[in-house]
């Protein structure tokens, strides 16, 4: 009997363990994109980010938020990335209907093949700097010689060694350290002169406690090179569009022209209403501190305001730099991104255009002349 | 009421069902000593031979004490006045990776077991599938998440969608079938020549043996096996998460984490602690299925 009674003891734990791992699977059933289900003739569209949702995109989580997206028609879907998700080639495989990606990385899926364009470049600015201790004094590229130089890797690194090849430093003089996702190996000292984005590795030094003061790192505390003053800056977040579809599809260019419209929108709510925007952002899911959330909203609104031709339009000049770098620009491999000129589909400024004429015409102020950043205060951890 | 012979050594003055589980909190124990006594007594810079760090940093961002850890566990995720505290998060993140790992598992022990009979019934098919079975765990795992993914983004029946999630669990179950192909197929093959023999003799069938002697003979190799791809399942999930960016699971909390190692040392170890859970009340889940094979459970085999 007690032999009884204990094997149905097991039955009943393993029935009540089974249904927890069910109902924990039932839960799973969304993908974290954000739908709405009563989108009754909307056109639905899908974005594909290049990682998970965090400020960097604060714009196009803005525009679903606010409705910009539906006020042209749109149910917009936005799928996140990860660290093994390739936003190219995933609208090169005609998985989503747009993706947000850097240029040079881009420029390197065309030559092998993906037919896509870019059509809004919203990020006019790089934001990828080397940042190193003031004690190590390395203030140019040229101080790189003979330092542990970090760097992510992975199509990240063009802008350091184009840098680098710039001010006479070859690849042999430094040793380039393999950067992980966190600012440890910088914080420790192995690495001297580390990557970081202005809108997030950056800030996470200065949410670091100095243990020489106890308080937290400030900024006189750290030498910066700004690619972007070192004339090496190239393309980065800009919207990629499906180009034979454009092409091809009369309906698809003209959701383009107003895909790129509310974005642009939401990029001016989030440059303008930054504390809503982060607020927008975490609500999408994203874990970052707040103090963080809101540094990253700050900064990534600096890459965009104040625009030089208006937002997304496309620079040739920078353009041209950029196409440049990446065919003149050797790695650790000695490879370069492209070997020849990418086609004339890989930009086009088409439909940017015609998007900024309507908002301009809707008086909307897409220059930004005005715009000026907001003081964050970054807490310990960011938060 | 004394019996003739104890039926289980008592030795520690502890029934031997109970030493196992004090044993292995004594384990936990000594390993939070060490750790802790490392940080105390190991040398600042860690030890290096040559450009090679042997032991790590004992910095506070290297290797965060435990109360750190713990204390982290229990404050809000972030500063935000809506923020649950990190263990809620963890425990909805370890609950989510669970029920993927679950159904990859699942997947993964049909899979494997249907791989086993099929190689045991026919010859031809061990010789030609083996090495294939072998070949497949070669494959690396970052690679094919994003592949299977983007397959699985165009599969559509009807009403049914391929979600993220499927991916996640179908690359779980690819780690997971391996260790129950392999164990079953040694199990199925264990039975004795004489007692195969006898079979023969009987004329029983094919099916009749395997039902027998063959299932209840494999039971002591497919307990291991299954239980260890349970864990596998568990860590093919938290890979898989990571390299897609899945919401919800013990992966993405790493990845998302990961950033505030400097800032917050403490808050990157709460998901790393979530998934060391999530493994243990899988492989915990595989013992129980062994309480229902008891009987079968002769000369169990460790893998």
């Amino acid at each position: 009997m007690k032999h009884r009674t204990t094997r149905l003891g097991t039955i009943a734990t393993v029935a009540a363990l089974g249904a927890l791992v069910l109902s924990g699977c039932s839960t799973s059933g969304g993908t974290g994109g954000v739908t709405d289900a009563a989108s009754a003739g909307l056109t639905p569209i899908t974005l594909q980010l290049q990682w998970v949702a965090q400020a960097q995109f604060a714009g196009y989580y803005a525009a679903v938020d606010q409705g910009y997206y539906k006020d042209e028609g749109l149910d917009v879907t936005i799928e996140e990335g990860g660290p093994d998700i390739v936003p190219q080639d995933v609208l090169a495989a005609g998985d989503v209907d747009y993706a947000i990606s850097w240029v040079p990385k881009v420029l390197g899926s065309i030559e092998q093949g993906a037919n896509i364009t870019d059509v809004a470049q919203i990020f006019e600015r790089s934001a990828t700097t080397q940042i190193s201790f003031t004690n190590k004094d390395i203030t140019t590229a040229a101080d790189l010689t003979g330092k542990n130089v970090g760097s992510w890797g992975f199509g990240n690194e063009w802008e350091l060694f184009a840098g680098m090849q710039q001010a006479g430093v070859e690849v042999g003089d430094i040793s380039l350290i393999q950067q992980a996702f966190d600012m440890n190996a910088f914080l420790s000292g192995d690495i001297d002169a580390a990557q970081a984005m202005t809108y997030n590795e950056y800030a996470q030094v200065l949410e670091t406690e100095n243990p020489d003061t106890g308080e937290l790192y400030q900024p006189e505390d750290l030498n910066v090179i700004d690619w972007n003053d070192e004339g090496t800056a190239m393309l980065q977040d800009a919207i990629w569009a499906n180009a034979d579809k454009l092409a091809s599809d009369p309906d698809y260019a003209d959701n383009t022209v107003k895909f790129i419209k509310a974005s642009i929108r939401g990029w001016i709510y989030a440059a303008n209403n930054a504390e809503e925007a982060a607020g927008i952002v975490t609500a999408a899911g994203s874990s970052l501190g707040q103090s963080h959330q809101l540094w990253m909203t700050n900064e990534v609104s600096k890459l965009i305001f104040p625009s030089t031709n208006g937002v997304g339009l496309i620079d040739e000049a920078a353009w041209a730099n950029t196409v440049d770098i990446a065919m003149n620009t050797k790695n650790e491999t000695g490879a370069t991104i492209i070997t020849a000129e990418p086609p004339a589909t890989a930009f086009s400024n088409e439909y940017v255009q015609k998007a900024l004429d309507e908002l301009t015409a809707d008086g909307v102020d897409v220059m930004g002349a005005d715009w000026a950043p907001i003081d964050v205060t970054l807490n310990k951890g960011g938060n | 009421m004394t019996p003739l012979s104890p039926p289980l050594p008592e030795r520690f003055g502890l029934p031997a069902r109970w030493r196992g589980a004090v044993f292995g909190v004594l384990g936990v124990v000594v390993l939070a000593l060490l750790w802790e006594l490392y940080t105390v007594l190991g040398p600042e810079d860690g030890v290096v031979i040559g450009t090679l760090t042997v032991l790590p940093r004992t910095s506070d961002l290297a290797m965060p004490h435990l109360a750190t850890m713990f204390a982290r566990i229990f404050e809000p995720v972030t500063g935000a006045a809506s923020a649950r505290p990190l263990w809620q998060a963890v425990a909805a993140g370890s609950l989510f990776t669970l029920g993927i790992a679950s159904v990859g598992w699942l997947v993964g022990v049909i899979v494997g077991l249907a791989l086993a009979l099929l190689l045991q019934r026919f010859r031809l098919a061990e010789s030609a599938i083996l090495p294939w079975i072998i070949l497949s765990q070669t494959v690396p795992l970052i690679a094919i998440a994003p592949l299977v993914r983007r397959w699985g983004a165009q599969l559509q029946f009807g009403e049914f969608t391929w979600e993220s999630w499927m991916s996640v669990a179908l690359i779980a179950s690819y780690l997971a079938f391996f260790p129950v192909s392999i164990g079953a197929l040694r199990g199925l093959g264990s039975p004795d020549a004489n007692h195969v023999d006898l079979m023969h003799c009987y004329a029983v069938g094919w099916w009749k043996t395997l039902w027998r002697l063959r299932l209840p003979a494999s039971v002591g190799y497919l307990l291991p096996a299954l239980r260890l791809a349970a864990v596998s399942a568990v860590v093919g999930s938290v890979v898989a998460e990571v390299s897609i960016g899945l919401r919800g699971g013990i992966g993405r909390l790493i990845v998302e984490y990961a950033g505030s190692a400097g800032g917050d040392p403490g808050k990157p170890w709460a998901p790393i602690f979530g998934s060391i859970l999530v493994g243990l009340v899988a492989a915990g889940f595989v013992g129980l299925i062994g309480l229902f094979l008891r009987r079968f459970r002769r000369g169990e085999v460790s893998i």
